[in-house]
């Protein structure tokens, strides 16, 4: 398989690790009332659908990004890559509670991905 | 009809013109008091046990395709019960048990060969941990053979013992492991469970569950409506998509498990070893071909095809240990879907329908299962209680943090 990654352009899979469905970014809130039932659901059931995929596969041979790639678990064909970043912030990952975003969140040019300590943080909650 | 070779013998003489069909064609009756939804190796062993050992004669299996046309035959027809862990070990070893009467039992030659199974170590921490898991299997009455590599060189002298990154130091070796003819498993557990009266309805396939009040009272098929007092759902690599129809989510992702056999070539070994540092296990079938495999691919899949750098990374696994591999050529490649757990263990288990079952999460490791899990699921269909064996096989064991998890990876099935 061939990942068109956004940034790098076509990769083979091979260069990547595979963790699971992208339903893994939506991490509940430990402070949630059934937060325990939450966690149990969100670790160990699986939608595991015949179809279409959403999946996180992280760049580890390259350039260490998290990408969500959409993909078709009856023939393989790859549909869509996004960086993991972009659709966790698009759910609203990475918000301070309460807090709305009114527009995209600016990539800063040192933001590709890499995480640099001390680097100011692009968006909010980075 | 019984088997012999005496009955072989008089068919020889009369121009073979008595072999009869070994099992019927029947349609669906409207009711039964069970009905096992997929007739694989698993569910035509349940369909199997349920009548010959607990007296449930009521019985249909239904089978999208035609019997056997899942993993029961895309295995590398291995037989082990080499496991370590108490929830495990001794179910795998009530199965060897098992395969060790299966044939005089159903009267079916399944070429139940115990030929060996010898996992290799490379390093003296790994030979600890052997040690460990051979005691284990002794506990639970099991037999196990630590051996150095002057005892694995009795054996196997072609071995790349020298290898500068994976000397072979030794391996564990269990007898009583081996092979087995894995589609002939199939057809005679159907064979069985027909003589008991068992309805086998091939080209049947579950479209939906019939359940009112949160129980379960029967199936929709694509032959129409067939109720049952239970329905035990046994289909391995498809568990996700049955299940959901019930409107569960189960703690199972599918991936692709790819197999290998090379052109036959004279007998050279003669039971089956397995590489111990990295994934990949190989045996020789009587038809000559070396068949071995090792990883799953690692991504979520319901196509029965792998991509190549698996291919490669067996193949690296393969000349680390058995050098002579270079010289072959590989014949055929196939593969099948596997359920993956979140542990690496199964699941038989009633759910929180009532009426409703549930057998599956074989992992990579289904077919030597196979007497075992039929057997199991058999009694607990009959009696609504597990087997003393299977008790840690539980669909909600997550919830209780009881995993039984071999490996220690965590919930992460394609590491398993």
């Amino acid at each position: 398989m061939m990942i068109n990654h956004p940034l790098l352009g076509p990769r083979d899979a091979a260069e990547f690790v595979y963790l699971g469905d992208a339903a893994l970014i939506d991490r509940p809130d430990w402070r949630d009332e059934n937060a325990a039932e939450k966690f149990h659901d969100y670790l160990y059931l699986r939608d595991n659908p015949a179809g279409e995929h959403q999946e996180l596969w992280y760049h580890e041979q390259g350039d260490r990004s998290w990408l969500v790639v959409t993909r078709n678990t009856l023939s393989h064909d790859i549909l869509k890559v996004e960086l993991a970043r972009d659709v966790a912030r698009a759910r609203g990952r990475g918000q301070k509670a309460g807090q709305e975003l009114s527009e995209p969140v600016p990539v800063a040019a040192n933001d590709l991905g890499v995480f640099e300590p001390g680097a100011k943080a692009a968006g909010a909650g980075r | 009809m019984q088997y012999s070779g005496w009955k072989v013998f008089w068919e020889g003489l009369r121009g073979n013109k008595g072999w009869k069909p070994v099992w019927r064609e029947p349609d669906p009756k409207p009711d039964y008091d069970v009905v096992i939804v997929g007739g694989g190796g698993h569910g035509l062993a349940t369909a199997y046990y349920l009548p010959k050992t607990f007296g449930v004669r009521n019985v249909a299996v239904l089978e999208k395709g035609w019997i056997g046309s899942g993993n029961v035959g895309r295995n590398t027809t291995i037989i082990r019960s080499n496991y370590l862990l108490q929830g495990n070990e001794p179910f795998y070893e009530l199965s060897l048990k098992l395969w060790e009467g299966l044939e005089q039992d159903f009267n079916y030659n399944a070429m139940v060969s115990q030929r060996g199974v010898l996992n290799l170590y490379h390093s003296d921490p790994q030979r600890d941990a052997f040690a460990r898991r051979g005691n284990a299997m002794m506990l639970a009455g099991a037999d196990a053979e630590l051996l150095d590599a002057a005892g694995v060189r009795d054996l196997y002298p072609f071995l790349d013992f020298d290898n500068a990154r994976f000397p072979i130091k030794g391996g564990l070796l269990q007898r009583r492991g081996g092979t087995v003819r894995h589609d002939a498993v199939a057809w005679g557990y159907a064979r069985g469970a027909d003589a008991e009266g068992v309805d086998i309805i091939q080209n049947c396939e579950v479209t939906g569950f019939d359940i009112e009040n949160g129980v379960c009272r029967g199936v929709e098929t694509s032959r129409g409506k067939i109720r049952a007092k239970k329905v035990a759902v046994v289909v391995a690599g498809s568990s996700s998509r049955v299940m959901a129809q019930a409107g569960m989510r189960l703690p199972i992702e599918s991936h692709v498990l790819q197999a290998f056999v090379t052109e036959g070539l004279k007998p050279v070994l003669d039971g089956v070893i397995t590489f111990g540092a990295g994934h990949f296990y190989c045996s020789q079938s009587d038809k000559g071909g070396l068949v071995f495999g090792g990883d799953i691919d690692g991504y979520n899949t319901y196509a029965q095809r792998g991509n190549l750098p698996v291919v490669e990374d067996v193949a690296e696994g393969g000349m680390a240990i058995l050098p002579l591999l270079g010289r072959l050529r590989m014949l055929r490649m196939w593969s099948g879907v596997m359920d993956m757990s979140m542990d690496g263990s199964p699941y038989i288990d009633k759910t929180p329908v009532d009426g409703l079952y549930f057998n599956g999460g074989w992992c990579y490791g289904g077919f030597k299962a196979t007497p075992a899990s039929g057997f199991c699921y058999a009694h607990l269909l009959a009696r609504d209680e597990p087997h003393p064996t299977a008790t840690a096989y539980r669909l909600d064991r997550f919830r209780t943090g009881a995993m039984i998890d071999e490996k220690g990876v965590g919930a992460q099935p394609n590491l398993h």
